[in-house]
């Protein structure tokens, strides 16, 4: 299993640089995350993030893009706007869980 | 290890590569539905500019008066079996009789729900939302005799099939 260090961890990553490990992730580590990939974290970038966190641990699953609309009440397009290009996957970067497996 | 961190790429060939999707939507029946909206869906989740022609019989899924109610007929689909009894046929002549294609509706709308994948005009505005374009084919409106007001709002125009051709350039093309 691969690792890379980000802000001084060393963290457990797949062969795509997702994290492996769920529970070496906290919010600053998030934030440094984002960072690496283009994102400045605001209170609108952490509401689904926290979603994504709080439905993983429930579903052991990565929610799609639907599902994080659709629960967590944030219209597709915002998710679009957060995270340009593949939201999903950047959303489950961030929140240092796997990507999403869902097809829709 | 490296100092470098490791990040995975999500700004490669998708976005700045240019990479497009066309997909022509001609058939009307809900089994026929779902793999052009599935594909689009998840094209634009990865970045990729997607297109939608709807023509023909493919005006029923943004037609406002029939894209919520899509039927599933098995009737010239050997394929045919019933949830989960793979290698049991139906007969075909039974899809003929009244009140099947009702029933193989219901039914395959429900496999479909359970799966947390919503129905046409939600699955619409989910695409439309994710920034994708939806666009009617001029000369299906003509013989339907249909006009925008009376197409899923966020179809952005009636177009001609040169017109299609010419704004998807470049793209690669799904015929459905």
């Amino acid at each position: 299993m691969p690792t890379t260090t980000i802000a001084g961890r060393t963290l457990d990553v797949n062969e795509e640089g997702f994290m492996t490990n769920p529970e070496q992730w906290d919010e600053a580590l998030g934030a440094e995350l984002a960072k690496l990939i283009g994102v400045d974290m605001t209170e609108a970038h952490w509401a689904p993030i926290r979603f994504l966190r709080s439905d993983f641990a429930v579903q052991h699953e990565t929610p799609t893009l639907r599902r994080v609309s659709t629960q967590a009440g944030i219209p597709v397009k915002d998710l679009f706007a957060l995270f340009p290009g593949k939201p999903a996957k950047k959303m489950a970067y961030v929140a240092g869980l796997p990507k999403p497996k869902g097809c829709v | 290890m490296t100092d470098t961190p490791f990040v995975p790429s999500f700004d490669s060939d998708a976005s700045e590569g240019g990479r497009k999707l066309a997909i022509i939507c001609s058939k009307g029946n809900l089994d026929m539905a779902y793999p052009g909206l599935i594909l689009a869906n998840a094209a634009l989740g990865e970045g990729v500019e997607t297109h939608l022609f709807f023509t023909f019989w493919g005006f029923d899924m943004i037609n406002k008066k029939t894209m919520d109610d899509l039927k599933f007929s098995y009737l010239g689909n050997t394929a045919m079996h019933p949830p989960g009894a793979f290698g049991v046929s139906m007969p075909q002549g039974m899809a003929g009789l009244p009140g099947v294609t009702a029933l193989t509706t219901k039914m395959m709308k429900k496999q479909i729900a359970d799966l947390d994948v919503p129905e046409v005009p939600e699955f619409l505005d989910l695409i439309h939302g994710s920034g994708g374009h939806l666009w009617a084919c001029r000369m299906s409106a003509d013989m339907m005799k249909l006009h925008e007001e009376d197409l899923y709002d966020g179809v952005e125009g009636i177009i001609s099939a040169s017109d299609f051709i010419e704004l998807t350039e470049g793209a690669q093309l799904l015929f459905i």
